[in-house]
């Protein structure tokens, strides 16, 4: 079955590598098909940024997603921008830290949307010491609540995916972020 | 043996470079091609290969033509405004009969445009870009494991037919991921044709498939390359006529006489359709998603994947749309490779056109609704 996912926030946070692991991590290491794709704009930091996975059984044709079944968002705007797009009954999943759900709760309660909230940024400072880790904890979260990917897998691909001598605190990362989520 | 990877269309490319035999890359980083540049700045010497990155693109063209005479396989990477830039070069190359791969990234144009977004608005450039007659070579990838094995092909074509070739990918091409699997049986390398050396040697001789082997300098060839009209020597003769129109019509020829070797389509549902989707690049991948979700709702519609935009497919073509009605090209541009479909076709099929630009791939509903309209007609 075909799942979409999108993740936004502004650049530099991390939004497409997180879409890379959760692509990489469905389709190398739990043999499914993905595809993974991305738009954001020539600066190099505080653009908006998103990044989109499609995971599915069989091939994928449609690279694109078009309603998202999850939606994360990492910064308010980003949150306003993009949540009209979700599929009714779809899951939203928000950083309180970086944005304000209440701002969007008409719509979550007129199309019966799922909403988590998981303190990415601060678990990142608070449990691992390092803000730039809130994109992994993110994926932790994303892992638990999607179901679409295993959690083996998404380990391997972080390990896969970081930069070398950084593994250790990324997996504490994710751990942490799987464990937000009950 | 077979590996599987999870990158990009643009490593892709670059992967498929190397192992196509490509040992040289001049080029200068543009938005959304940079990734070609990037991997091989950073593969190439690995396998005993240089990467310049040169002061601009015009450079750059100069760069590779040298490295290929050099006997080097020869590869730049670039986007639209590059593209610009490189022309009077590629027809340098052309009428040198220089075999090197120019990977163009399209995003939105003219101009700089849109460096982040995706296009396909350069290939009518890519097919009359430089001055005068010529034919070129130019592929489309939709996947990318279609990007590493057309970028080996591309060498391949460029080798075997002595020319430049062109890889006409787009942003979404380039910049998407997902799961490549190279299989080392599936690649096959033409290597180049060196010449016997002999006194009576010809390096642009009129031989009967158009192609002439190509030496090497330091392997002991004496070579005059020039871009003004050369005879078989390469030596200049501006003023014959025949001279001219002999080396020209050569050049021409040795690529529209081989079409049936070097265009290749896709295709499936022709046989029964009604109306035909045609299109190449990453919009292809919204027509299949298309096409497959209204034939099972009993709507006879086929599609036709273009592989090698030029030289333009014609035979295939016409034939796989001999029983339609409708003709629907779709392409992100406000119309190019649609004329070339429409003068084709016209005597055949009433054809239209749907195009998008601003970035964005069509959706597959967007293309459902073209098939109905045009179906409602």
């Amino acid at each position: 079955m075909r799942t979409e996912i999108r993740i936004c926030g502004f650049g530099g946070q991390g939004i497409i590598l997180a879409g890379i692991i959760l692509g990489k991590a469905a389709s190398l290491f739990d043999g499914n098909e993905a595809v993974q794709t991305q738009s954001y704009g020539p600066e190099a930091r505080g653009g908006a940024s998103k990044c989109e996975v499609v995971i599915d059984n069989k091939l994928i044709e449609y690279p694109k997603v078009q309603n998202p079944d999850i939606l994360i968002a990492m910064s308010n705007e980003a949150l306003l921008k993009y949540i009209d797009d979700l599929k009714d009954e779809g899951t939203l999943i928000v950083d309180p830290g970086t944005t304000d759900v209440d701002e969007v709760r008409d719509f979550i309660d007129e199309h019966n949307i799922k909403v988590y909230e998981a303190p990415a940024t601060q678990t990142a400072m608070e449990d691992i010491g390092l803000k730039i880790v809130a994109n992994i904890v993110m994926v932790g979260a994303i892992t638990k609540i999607s179901k679409v990917i295993s959690k083996e897998a998404v380990i391997k691909a972080v390990e896969d995916s970081v930069p070398k001598g950084t593994e250790e605190k990324n997996i504490a990362a994710f751990e942490a972020g799987y464990a937000l989520i009950e | 043996m077979t590996e599987e990877y999870f990158i990009q269309g643009n490593e892709a490319c670059a992967k498929g470079a190397i192992a196509a035999g490509c040992r040289f890359f001049a080029g200068y980083p543009i938005t959304p091609s940079t990734e070609i540049a990037e991997t091989l700045a950073h593969d190439l010497p690995k396998v005993g290969g240089s990467f310049v990155q040169m002061e601009d693109e015009i450079a750059s063209m100069g760069a590779i033509i040298g490295a290929s005479w050099g006997g080097t396989k020869s590869m730049t990477a670039t986007s639209g405004p590059g593209l610009s830039l490189m022309q009077e070069n590629i027809g340098y190359a052309f009428l040198t009969e220089t075999p090197l791969v120019i990977c163009d990234v399209q995003r939105g144009s003219p101009s700089t445009a849109q460096p982040t977004m995706g296009a396909q608005g350069d290939m009518m450039q890519a097919r009359w870009g430089s001055h005068g007659d010529y034919e070129p070579i130019a592929l489309s990838p939709a996947s990318v494991e279609e990007f590493f094995y057309f970028t080996i092909r591309a060498f391949n074509l460029a080798e075997e037919y002595r020319v430049p070739v062109f890889l006409m990918a787009d942003e979404t091409m380039g910049h998407m991921r997902e799961k490549m699997i190279i299989d080392e049986e599936k690649i096959n390398i033409v290597p180049r044709k060196m010449p016997e050396l002999t006194d009576d040697y010809l390096p642009f001789e009129h031989v009967e498939n158009g192609t002439t082997p190509m030496p090497a300098f330091g392997e002991g060839f004496k070579v005059h390359i020039t871009g003004l009209t050369h005879d078989e020597r390469g030596y200049p003769d501006t003023n014959t006529p025949e001279t001219h129109s002999r080396l020209v019509k050569r050049l021409c020829g040795k690529i529209l006489n081989n079409r049936d070797k070097i265009s290749s389509v896709f295709s499936q549902f022709c046989d029964d359709a009604d109306t035909v989707v045609i299109s190449y690049g990453s919009p292809i991948r919204a027509v299949i998603e298309a096409v497959l979700k209204i034939r099972k709702e009993g709507k006879k519609v086929g599609y036709i994947k273009i592989d090698t935009p030029w030289p333009f497919p014609e035979e295939q073509v016409l034939e796989l749309t001999q029983g339609a009605k409708n003709v629907i090209v779709v392409e992100m541009n406000l119309g190019q490779m649609y004329w070339e479909i429409e003068r084709l076709l016209k005597e055949q099929n009433n054809v239209h056109f749907m195009g998008k630009i601003g970035g964005l791939l069509p959706t597959p509903d967007e293309i459902i609704s073209k098939i109905n309209e045009v179906e409602g007609k």
